[in-house]
């Protein structure tokens, strides 16, 4: 059975598609791009979506704004390039200075702060646990954890700049990865 | 030079290492604004950081908040910008020519090896903000029980950044 795809979509359309991607997720809305691109407006098939989501994820930067970047490009050329994005970001930017206006306004009051520590602690867990899945995903950890334990005393005890830090991380790791791929 | 050229060329710097997206750039980023130039504070920077976990959208809107509060409107829009544009640009120009090197084996080696380095950028930047915000002991009880929860339950984060501004609010943490 040929999967059905939805007429390519105009500007407008991946102005608002992303817009309700944009503001439907917290802490992340990858899932959401996904759910809204094959399942509701089916401008993709999940085969065309994990193809281009491919480089989305192999290069550096926020994920879903390289995808809104890619899938507005595919209908609407530069263009379509521009709108997705913006409309990704358009209505969590206008809601997150909104809560900026207010701390400005009343966060050095002992209320907000008691507030804000409370959910920097569970933010902090949040980012534990993601840690802990991802690294849990990571095939042949004998040979690639060390990596993430390097990384974390060159950056969180030691505190050197990251740029480096992850370029040179890069060789090593890819370089033992390459040779992990080879004997297969 | 201003401010806001500088955050400009710092932020755009470090979009290009963003492997595993904004989340993982917390450290640097701490290190670039707070250690570095001193535009701003270990607590303002944990308290923005709290804000955007609140808040929906993607986890680059951080970047937004610090950039707010480093140089007001135009601050949040140029930080913001730093750092879509750049990999925005190289994706738009690499993507017709993906399909031509996707699963070769240097990309399938840099994707591998990538990721044990993008777990320890986010483990870096959990310790760096418990340690900016000075988490006592309760702090620290509220973030195993997040963990536990997260790892073992499907619970929405929601709930459990809800139950963590209602345990904040009592003066618990």
């Amino acid at each position: 059975m040929p999967p059905e795809t939805a007429p390519p979509p105009d500007l407008k359309a991946l102005f608002v598609g992303f817009s309700s991607v944009g503001l439907s997720g917290f802490g992340g809305v990858l899932p959401f791009a996904r759910r809204m691109l094959v399942d509701e407006r089916r401008w993709m098939t999940a085969e065309e979506f994990n193809a281009q989501f491919g480089l989305c994820q192999f290069l550096p930067g926020p994920n879903v704004i390289n995808l809104a970047v890619v899938v507005g490009k595919r209908y609407q050329g530069l263009l379509g390039a521009i709108v997705a994005p913006v409309g990704l970001l358009a209505g969590p930017l206008v809601i997150v200075l909104l809560l900026a206006l207010l701390y400005d306004h009343y966060g050095s009051l002992p209320l907000a702060q008691s507030l804000l520590r409370g959910i920097a602690a569970v933010g902090v867990g949040l980012l534990f646990a993601m840690a802990w899945r991802m690294g849990m995903a990571i095939r042949e950890k004998p040979f690639f954890l060390p990596f993430t334990a390097l990384i974390v005393a060159a950056i969180a005890v030691l505190r050197w700049p990251m740029p480096i830090v992850m370029v040179a991380g890069l060789v090593f790791s890819g370089a033992v990865a390459w040779w992990r791929l080879g004997r297969k | 030079m201003s401010i806001v050229l500088e955050l400009f060329l710092e932020f755009a710097l470090l979009s290009f290492v963003a492997f595993g997206g904004a989340t993982a750039l917390l450290p640097e980023m701490h290190r670039v604004v707070v250690d570095n130039h001193h535009w701003l504070d270990d607590t303002t920077f944990t308290h923005l950081y709290a804000i955007a976990q609140a808040a929906p959208g993607p986890n680059v809107l951080v970047v937004t908040l610090i950039g707010w509060k480093i140089a007001g409107l135009s601050g949040a829009l140029v930080a913001t910008l730093a750092m879509c544009l750049p990999m925005s640009i190289v994706i738009y120009l690499l993507i017709d020519r993906w399909e031509s090197f996707a699963g070769k084996r240097w990309q399938k080696a840099i994707s591998i090896g990538v990721a044990p380095l993008a777990v320890g950028l986010i483990f870096s930047g959990a310790t760096l903000i418990a340690q900016a915000a000075g988490f006592g002991w309760a702090a620290w009880a509220l973030v195993a029980v997040t963990v536990a929860v997260n790892l073992r339950t499907k619970l929405h984060p929601l709930w459990l950044i809800a139950a963590g501004a209602v345990l904040g609010l009592l003066g618990l943490i």
